[in-house]
């Protein structure tokens, strides 16, 4: 059996997604910055896909920015409120400990350039308050930056309720949505959003493609200089195949949204109860305030890497953390901020469905992990230890 | 996966040597769980000679394939060849590992030489301190 659980890292793209992109290869394969028939042509189809983003979203369409991402996203929102805020002398920004990297190396650069920022604590459910968010507004907060939903966690935050804290303190509320969106319902004028970044792979697009909503009357900064594109906010000629991609992978999501949900939450909540069957394991994150495909469990004594391997072997691909940070030795950052030593940290395994998972993978998966799990604690002098009383467990 | 050579996947799938030598006569243990790596060997020594050697990993492939490496090379040796024995033999041997996970293999080489540094000890046979520098320090991330 072949399974893939690695959604949150990318989604296999919908055949609807395909076979919106294929007519702008050939047939519409203008320039919509040229003048002639075969621009106009490509320029008004780039209006409707961007007429229709904005009301899938609940936005108008001139506060839609195509980039090349999430990463590109996150990064001219954050440059773009921080800019902003320094003409009026407000140089504070509230984030939290657990954000993507595309928002934390920004947030460094800026504290470099001499930006305060505070990042809240996520507490052990890895979830933040509002009122946390109010408490650490002052008078130069020019920017409050949370993510939607976790990307290794899957845990979703109170963003309504931290939108209306920002909208009463007049600070720029931004949420990276890129794991949110698509999956659960959002409308960024209801929620109070003043600036969201999505990405079309994550709900079955093509990658390299994303959007940037940001409400009139904020200042975008160029992150790419060059042509007047996307009203001079960002150069570059425009990847229509790639926006109507994205904009039928993002309708047929939007369309699917409350099926695909109860699908992947009765998945989801099976996984979970499955693999907690496994001794001293501990499931990540909320169990309720979670994404409807995300389970990301620790177990004790067994390092992640070496579980992903054998889980390979046997056709389960899947990650542990967020595929961004493989490569690097070390453990989660996500994981060390909801306060799992870093022992366990290092044993963690994310699993994120997607609604082409059935029921039958989920108990293969089940069966699979709990093999690998306990052929690697049988080689492993930490378990041996655990056992022997050596070393006192972490998870319980 | 491309990440590792075929050398270094069929050593984590299939480590050889794996186990306890419940009547060791040195056993080393290296590495630290909070950097995610821990080895440990036993050796079985009969006149200087590892008759038999096993060991115990909790880490990434490469950490489990370079154990099963370093336990392949000493076997039958000498402790004194055993001693010889480096990370960058152990590498070779699995054809190669990624720059980040050279780490591993050093501390297949600290293992082997912590737990002869543990038959020495045990036995009453003098060795010079400075060749076993790296396990008093007590060891951790790289």
């Amino acid at each position: 059996m072949k399974v893939y659980v690695d959604n949150a890292a990318t989604t296999k793209m919908s055949k609807v997604a395909i076979n919106a992109m294929l007519p702008y290869m050939d047939k519409v394969y203008g320039n919509p910055s040229s003048l002639h028939s075969v621009g106009q042509e490509a320029a008004e189809n780039l209006n409707v896909a961007r007429q229709t983003i904005a009301d899938i979203l609940g936005c108008e369409a001139r506060e839609i920015t195509f980039t090349s991402g999430g990463s590109e996203a996150d990064n001219q929102a954050i440059v773009s409120a921080a800019r902003f805020g320094e003409r009026k002398g407000k140089k504070h920004i509230i984030s939290t400990a657990f954000e993507h990297h595309a928002v934390l190396h920004t947030l460094a650069k800026l504290e470099k350039e001499g930006f305060e920022v505070t990042l809240l604590d996520v507490g052990e459910k890895g979830l933040v308050t509002a009122k946390q968010v109010a408490e650490n507004i002052r008078p130069d907060t020019c920017l409050v930056t949370i993510m939607y939903a976790n990307n290794e966690i899957g845990t979703i935050q109170p963003i309504s309720e931290i939108g209306e804290v920002c909208k009463e303190r007049g600070v720029i509320f931004h949420t990276d949505a890129v794991q949110a969106v698509g999956h659960i319902h959002i409308n960024v004028k209801e929620q109070n959003i003043d600036m969201l970044s999505l990405s079309a792979h994550k709900f079955h697009g093509p990658k390299g493609i994303g959007v940037l909503y940001s409400r009139k009357g904020i200042m975008l900064t160029n992150i790419i200089e060059g042509g007047a594109q996307e009203r001079g906010k960002r150069a570059g000629t425009e990847n229509i195949p790639a926006i109507m991609g994205m904009v039928a992978a993002l309708k047929d999501a939007n369309d699917h949204i409350d099926d695909n949900g109860k699908k992947l939450t009765a998945m989801r909540d099976r996984l979970i109860e499955g693999l907690l069957e496994i001794p001293h394991s501990i499931l990540n994150g909320d169990g309720e305030k979670r994404l409807p495909g995300n389970v990301n469990l620790c177990f004790e004594g067994v390092e992640g890497e070496s579980l992903l391997l054998l889980l390979d072997d046997k056709g389960v691909y899947a990650s542990s953390g967020s595929a961004c940070t493989s490569g690097s030795l070390d453990p989660s950052h996500v994981l060390l901020a909801i306060g799992r030593p870093h022992e366990v940290a290092h044993g963690s395994l994310r699993l994120s469905l997607s609604e082409e998972n059935t029921s039958e993978e989920v108990e293969y998966i089940i069966k699979a992990v709990k093999e690998v799990v306990e052929y690697l604690r049988g080689i492993s002098p930490v378990w041996r230890d655990l056992q022997n009383g050596k070393r006192e467990y972490v998870i319980g | 996966m491309a990440l590792y050579s075929e050398k270094v996947m069929d050593h984590f799938r299939n480590p050889r040597n794996v186990g306890v030598i419940e009547d060791a006569d040195g056993i080393g243990e290296v590495g630290n769980a909070k950097c995610g790596d821990i080895m440990k060997i036993y050796l079985k020594i009969e006149n200087d000679v590892i008759e038999d050697v096993k060991f115990e990993t909790f880490g990434c492939g490469s950490a489990i394939a370079s154990s099963s490496m370093a336990t392949e090379l000493i076997k039958g040796k000498h402790v004194s060849d055993a001693l010889q024995l480096t990370n960058k033999a152990v590498t070779e041997a699995l054809d190669g590992l990624p720059a980040h996970k050279i780490h591993c293999s050093v501390l297949a080489e600290e293992a082997i030489k912590s737990a002869v540094k543990d038959y020495y000890d045990k036995n009453g046979i003098e060795y010079e301190k400075e060749k076993f520098a790296a396990c008093e320090e007590g060891h951790c991330c790289h």
